[in-house]
């Protein structure tokens, strides 16, 4: 929407200053001024997402637009999301799974025990304000984009894996095809379009939520208002930019 | 796609415990990162061994002060090529001197590796080998002689004056050189002790620890080519060098071993949310190359049998052989303590609720053949070097009388 209305305000100037518009000439690079406004501007976003836990249902279908929005290896190795069970008995132990990321959902708990609570919890990179991968990079190839997107240029990275070494989320992996480090980029090719995420935009239950972190009225900051925010391994001081409402203690 | 790759991350993944993130399957360091410590130690070590004749004038240890240096530059050379050849993009590997992050601890490995083989090790042992290598190019003809003018830049004064000044000047590098060592893998400790994602090696005890593993790995190795190259020239081994030798391994041996104990012990105390899954760890896929190799046979054995053989009226000949057998020793736990922590760091996920598994290939580019032929080049351009540079005072002209 800003892009609309910087377009607007740029025709506006043009005809409050007439000698301006006089100036400029011809139509043709008024048309091409008019449309460079409408780039996209990193500098003005600051991406995040919201995952709301008590509504992921673990069918796994982010996982599979993820892999297939991003042509992510489908081997069961490479994710740049992923789903987690946790399931919690009451005498106390924890089990998690995620077989093959959840990408076809999750088999049935096979234990007698009674089970206390259990859980779905999808995951990708955290999108660090502080990001440890960002800091060890050699070369630069892993860098945080303006719009709070940490990004990685396959045409730099030398594969050294230090990045993967450093996340502490597993959020890393190298593509056995390029050799060069891979992870979720919060599909920047279509954010930068307007577009939404391929795993927020598949989601059956809205259980991802994703927006701009700075600005107030949108559905991520109504979500932030409105439950009780947790980010993943806090202590680390990575400052993540994924927020999980009503997150349980047990979630590494 | 490879598949041998592919078909290594699937067995892999049959032998994970408990819960991983699943982008862990793959170990990402293998042990082509385990060998890089392992000879950047080996570099710091022999040189620091070699300075502490020339600075701290141990004279008992003359002997070994050359061979020292040029064990250090054969085993320089061949650093870098391990993280080379690990890397996804070795063409690309250029892109951390043109381009290097200023944050990244690994972006400055270029620096340190280029300072300490230009600055320290090239230009000390040039000054150190000059008169000789003066000398060396007037009693040899043809591509020889050529060889020793062009190495040794055409210098041709061996007058007392010019002499004594490589001597000032070798001191001077020695006195620069030894926070360089410390420095060259200090450092490495921090590329794995600076990882606050993985708490098996954050820990600002790691450098240290590093370094003084890397002390003990120099001087044992030293000791074991001094043993074996003697014995190969038929000459006669030095006993007071030998015992000087086996008392800094030691004394290495001990701060090493307290320096381990202290970090161990600092962990268990603190027992952070790491801790169970650190020790399950240890006592399941660490238990043989941990307690038994590096502890037990690479630590406690060498310091039981160099005790006995330094503070006990064993013949000469005994105490020798127990030296040796010592330092073989010390050399297998240097290799398992790089082991356990560059692959044993890798061993369990950063959940905290599984362990991995590492598989290593008998071929490949990671695989076994390429880690000994890395292992067993440095002894090749060593072999070399003994030959171009003879380090042994019987080598040196007789023109003048051989002091260190
Ligand atoms: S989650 Fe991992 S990969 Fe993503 S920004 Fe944070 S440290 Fe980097
Ligand atoms: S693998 Fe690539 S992106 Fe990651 S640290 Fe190395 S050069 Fe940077």
């Amino acid at each position: 929407m800003s892009k609309t209305y910087e377009r607007r305000e740029f025709l506006a100037d043009l005809v409050k200053f007439p000698c301006a518009t006089l100036l400029l000439g011809v139509s043709g690079p008024i048309k091409a001024l008019a449309s460079a406004g409408n780039e996209y501007q990193a500098s003005e976003h600051n991406y995040a997402m919201g995952v709301q836990i008590e509504k992921c249902i673990g069918c796994g279908k982010c996982v599979e637009a993820c892999k297939i929005e991003n042509d992510v290896p489908m081997e069961p190795y490479y994710f740049r999301t992923w789903v987690e069970r946790y399931i919690i008995y009451t005498d106390g132990e924890v089990s998690v799974d995620s077989p093959n990321g959840g990408i076809n959902g999750f088999p049935p708990v096979e234990s007698d025990k009674d089970i206390l609570r259990t859980f779905f919890v999808p995951k990708l990179c955290n999108h660090c304000e502080n990001p440890p991968c960002v800091q060890v990079c050699p070369v630069g190839a892993t860098f945080k984009s303006q719009d709070g997107v940490v990004l990685v240029d396959d045409d730099y990275c030398i594969g050294c894996r230090y990045c993967i070494q450093a996340c502490p989320y597993g959020a890393r992996f190298l593509d056995p095809r390029t050799h060069t480090a891979g992870k979720c980029t919060f599909c920047y090719h279509r954010i930068t379009e307007g577009l939404l995420p391929a795993c927020v935009e598949i989601c059956p239950t809205q259980a991802r939520i994703f927006g701009e972190l700075d600005k107030l009225s949108t559905p991520l900051n109504r979500m932030m208002r409105q439950s009780n925010i947790q980010v993943l391994k806090a202590h680390m001081n990575t400052e993540p930019k994924v927020f999980y409402s009503d997150l349980d203690g047990e979630v590494r | 796609m490879n598949p041998a790759h592919q078909a290594q991350l699937e067995a892999a993944l049959q032998q994970v415990t408990g819960f991983i993130y699943p982008n862990e399957a793959e170990l990402h360091w293998s042990i082509l990162v385990v060998i890089y410590p392992y000879i950047t130690g080996l570099v710091a070590g022999a040189f620091i061994l070699a300075s502490l004749e020339k600075v701290f004038k141990v004279k008992d240890l003359q002997p070994t002060y050359r061979l020292a240096l040029l064990t250090a530059l054969a085993f320089v050379f061949v650093a870098p090529i391990p993280l080379q050849a690990h890397l996804g993009h070795p063409e690309r590997a250029f892109e951390i001197f043109l381009t290097p992050n200023p944050s990244s601890a690994m972006a400055m490995f270029g620096f340190v590796y280029a300072w300490y083989l230009m600055v320290v090790l090239l230009l000390e042992i040039w000054f150190e080998f000059r008169e000789d290598m003066v000398r060396w190019r007037q009693q040899s003809r043809g591509l020889k002689k050529l060889f020793y003018w062009l190495i040794s830049l055409g210098s041709r004064d061996v007058s007392p004056g010019a002499v004594a000044f490589d001597h000032k000047a070798v001191y001077a590098i020695t006195i620069l050189g030894i926070p360089s060592a410390f420095l060259l893998h200090g450092y490495v400790g921090f590329i794995f002790g600076s990882v606050k994602a993985n708490p098996f090696w954050s820990s600002v005890l790691m450098p240290i620890v590093f370094l003084f593993s890397a002390i003990v790995s120099g001087i044992s190795l030293v000791l074991i080519l001094y043993y074996i190259t003697t014995l190969l020239r038929r000459k006669t081994l030095d006993q007071k060098c030998l015992n000087a030798l086996a008392a800094f391994l030691f004394y290495a041996l001990i701060i090493d071993l307290s320096l381990e104990s202290l970090d161990f012990i600092h962990r268990l105390y603190e027992s952070e949310e790491s801790i169970e899954i650190l020790a399950e760890l240890i006592f399941s896929k660490l238990f043989i190359s941990l307690a038994i190799v590096q502890i037990l046979l690479g630590t406690i054995g060498p310091l039981l049998l160099l005790a006995f053989a330094l503070f006990t009226g064993l013949p000469n000949e005994l105490k020798r052989l127990a030296f040796f057998i010592a330092a073989i020793f010390v050399q297998v736990g240097i290799f398992s303590t790089r082991w356990n922590v560059v692959i044993g760091g890798q061993l369990f996920s950063k959940s905290f609720r599984g362990l991995t598994a590492y598989k290593l290939e008998l071929g490949g580019q990671e695989g076994l053949l390429t880690a000994l032929g890395l292992l067993i080049l440095p002894f090749i351009i060593l072999y070399v070097l003994l030959k171009l540079f003879p380090p042994w005072d019987d080598a040196r002209t007789d023109t003048k009388p051989t002091e260190g």
